[in-house]
């Protein structure tokens, strides 16, 4: 077991609004390690770019992380002030997003934005820090680097500015990298390119990557560990192979069923009834008890607890204590 | 299989916008640049390409949303002119990719798909018309007391049916599917997929299908067209384009899209392209693809290769292959 370096335990991050809480994410738990890509996977409010945006406190105004712990090296960053914050940021922990069209600032070169990023997180003077610049762009793959650090963000493509994105990450090394759907706003061909130069960099440089995204195929390609979301819970945690070969909550097993793969053109999709989650309006049980063509009364009644059904793989979903308390009936 | 008369024929179908460059120059943006297919009754062609392509343009100016700059489309066999496009309206229609902007907000269920059915004159009393749109609605899966709601109060996927109903109105011969799944959530498109592909088996209506995810698009069409700046490159039935891509263009796409498998996806040999698309307003001499294929030759850049039948209907343009 290589070392964990960053531990979340029972997370919980609401927003207040008009409307009531809404409970973005509810009760979260999983371990990274170093240097290994983790994947976080779910529906359009499943909490999973909640849960990253909660790693790095950068919420919007009426989001709280609001029970839970979020500890980086054994430190809980959430007992950390402003200032040790922005330190952690870009240092420990640096983020990139869905829409380079929007994370980039169009007033400022790209060198100006990328040099920022280096002197505010190491001890480089402005020259060092152009070179250092330089160096991040050609370590991306970015052609002519002392050009692009002359221009600005609309004289580039979307794939150039999600490079540019990586590279300011990057740019002060630090341990981990979240990347937020960073492939979901460019086409098929510029997606490979940028998915390949991840794995690349993860290798050469070492770091974790905690990668977000709501495409199965991406996950499958890229992550060593994989956790499913449904509704601000964690439906299913385990390896690659464990999530993709033996799914043991009802709802993996559905999407699996519901996407076209190599192996099913021929037959129909198998859709998940029902429509997407109402996060004000949860069931008392298990958050995926109005859709599953399993649920018991159990699941509509109560929440479903974490088990280990494999090695290093947890499930929860009643269907596996149903499973085992037959089988132990049988016995 | 050429008994089956074509419902759809387009040949040479050019759609130019004219843009303007700075300092009073004029540029000509040709989105789409002779582009020829046909699709049969009952049958889903699917138009693929990165965006940017003019996949969307064919079927926006098909449907005469953009006046086309030149060619020629026959409509069961019939040439489609701005004289007979509001007539023949009523045999092709269209799905949008955003289900939320392609409805009116301030419209009602029942108004939204009774709308094409007051353009074209499709019932004789109120109690006729609206019959008709709960049969509709029935048809893609919503309940009839959905019909006084606005579009607002649904999801995603059920709006997307809502303009599917909308569609299906006039019992049209012929839908273009402007990447219809693509807003919505994995757990939904299944579901959408499901019924076009029901609709098609009952109804027998013919779909061009167009979309940037190819797994979708193996998963619903009999043939696919690969597109690349404005012009198709490859075209052929889908699995045979699946397993032998010809074009090089087409073999990198197909290599690069993310398989839901893990020990496919890791043992996959990508093709990764050089580059990026250049920009449609200054397109390459010749080949529009050569910028970025790994076979470029010298002809290449000069000549412009055509659209050729290597047997069974796969037609590839490329010199090299």
């Amino acid at each position: 077991m290589s070392e964990k370096i960053l531990e979340v335990k029972n997370l919980h991050t609401s927003f207040f609004t008009d409307s009531g809480e809404v409970k973005a994410v509810n009760g979260v738990s999983f371990n990274l390690e170093a240097g290994k890509i983790l994947g976080i996977v779910g529906e359009s409010g499943s909490g999973k770019s909640v849960t990253a945006y909660s790693i790095m406190q950068i919420l919007a105004g009426s989001g709280k992380v609001i029970d839970g712990e979020i500890l980086y090296k054994g430190e809980n960053i959430l007992n950390y002030n402003a200032a040790q914050m922005r330190g952690f940021r870009g240092k420990c922990c640096s983020i990139i997003f869905q829409d380079p069209m929007t994370s980039l600032n169009p007033t400022f070169t790209i060198g100006n934005q990328l040099m920022e990023a280096i002197l505010l997180h190491t001890d480089r003077n402005k020259e060092q820090a152009f070179d250092r610049a330089k160096e991040m762009l050609e370590l991306v793959g970015v052609n002519e680097p002392e050009k692009r650090l002359k221009q600005y963000p609309h004289e580039l493509s979307g794939g150039m500015r999600q490079r540019v994105m990586i590279a300011m990450a990057l740019a002060s090394e630090p341990d981990i990298l979240i990347a937020d759907e960073p492939t979901t706003a460019l086409d098929v061909t510029i997606q490979a390119q940028i998915l390949e130069l991840m794995q690349d960099l993860q290798k050469k440089l070492g770091m974790a990557i905690i990668l977000v995204t709501h495409d199965l195929g991406v996950i499958a390609g890229m992550c060593d560990e994989i956790i499913v979301m449904y509704g601000g819970r964690v439906c299913e945690r385990g390896n690659a192979e464990d999530i993709f070969y033996h799914p043991a909550h009802e709802y993996t097993k559905g999407l699996l069923r519901s996407i076209p793969n190599a192996s099913n053109m021929k037959e129909k999709l198998i859709p998940i009834g029902g429509t997407p989650i109402n996060l004000l309006n949860m069931p008392a049980g298990c958050a995926f008890c109005t859709r599953c063509d399993e649920a018991l009364k159990i699941c509509l009644e109560e929440k479903p607890q974490e088990e280990l059904v494999g090695e290093g793989h947890y499930a929860s979903c009643w269907m596996n204590v149903k499973k085992q308390l037959s089988a132990a009936g049988e016995v | 299989m050429s008994e089956v008369k074509n419902l759809v024929e387009v040949k040479d179908l050019k759609e130019y916008f004219p843009v303007k460059g700075g300092f009073g120059k004029s540029l000509t943006l040709k989105a789409v640049d002779g582009v020829s297919f046909d699709i049969k009754p009952g049958e889903t062609l699917g138009l693929v390409g990165e965006s940017g392509c003019g996949k969307t343009t064919v079927g926006r100016t098909l449907l005469h949303l953009y006046k086309p700059t030149s060619g020629e489309f026959r409509f069961n066999g019939e040439l489609v002119t701005e004289k007979n496009m509001p007539e023949l309206r009523k045999e092709m229609q269209m799905v949008f990719q955003d289900p939320y902007s392609s409805l009116n907000p301030r419209m009602t269920v029942e108004d939204i798909i009774g709308e094409p059915l007051d353009v074209h004159h499709l019932y004789t009393t109120k109690a006729d018309r609206r019959e008709k749109i709960l049969s509709l609605m029935e048809t893609v899966g919503l309940n009839a007391e959905h019909a006084t709601r606005y579009a607002h109060e649904f999801s995603g996927g059920q709006r997307q049916r809502i303009g599917i109903a909308r569609a299906l109105a006039v019992d049209p011969k012929f839908i273009v599917c402007d990447e219809p799944v693509s807003a919505l959530d994995v757990s939904i498109q299944a579901q959408v997929i499901n019924m076009f592909e029901e609709l098609q088996e009952k109804l027998g209506v013919a779909y061009l299908f167009i979309a940037h995810d190819l797994l979708v698009v193996h998963h619903i069409s009999n043939r696919i067209a690969v597109m690349y700046l404005g012009k198709i490159v490859e075209i052929a039935d889908a699995d045979e384009l699946y397993d032998h891509p010809m074009h090089p263009y087409s073999e990198s796409l197909l290599s690069a899209v993310p398989i839901p498998d893990p020990k496919i996806a890791k043992s996959k040999q990508r093709i990764i392209l050089q580059g990026e698309i250049p920009s449609p307003l200054h397109m390459p001499s010749g080949c529009a693809f050569r910028t970025r294929c790994p076979y470029a030759t010298e002809r290449c850049a000069q000549e412009c290769p055509s659209l050729e039948d290597r047997g069974n209907g796969h037609k590839v343009a490329c010199f090299n292959r």
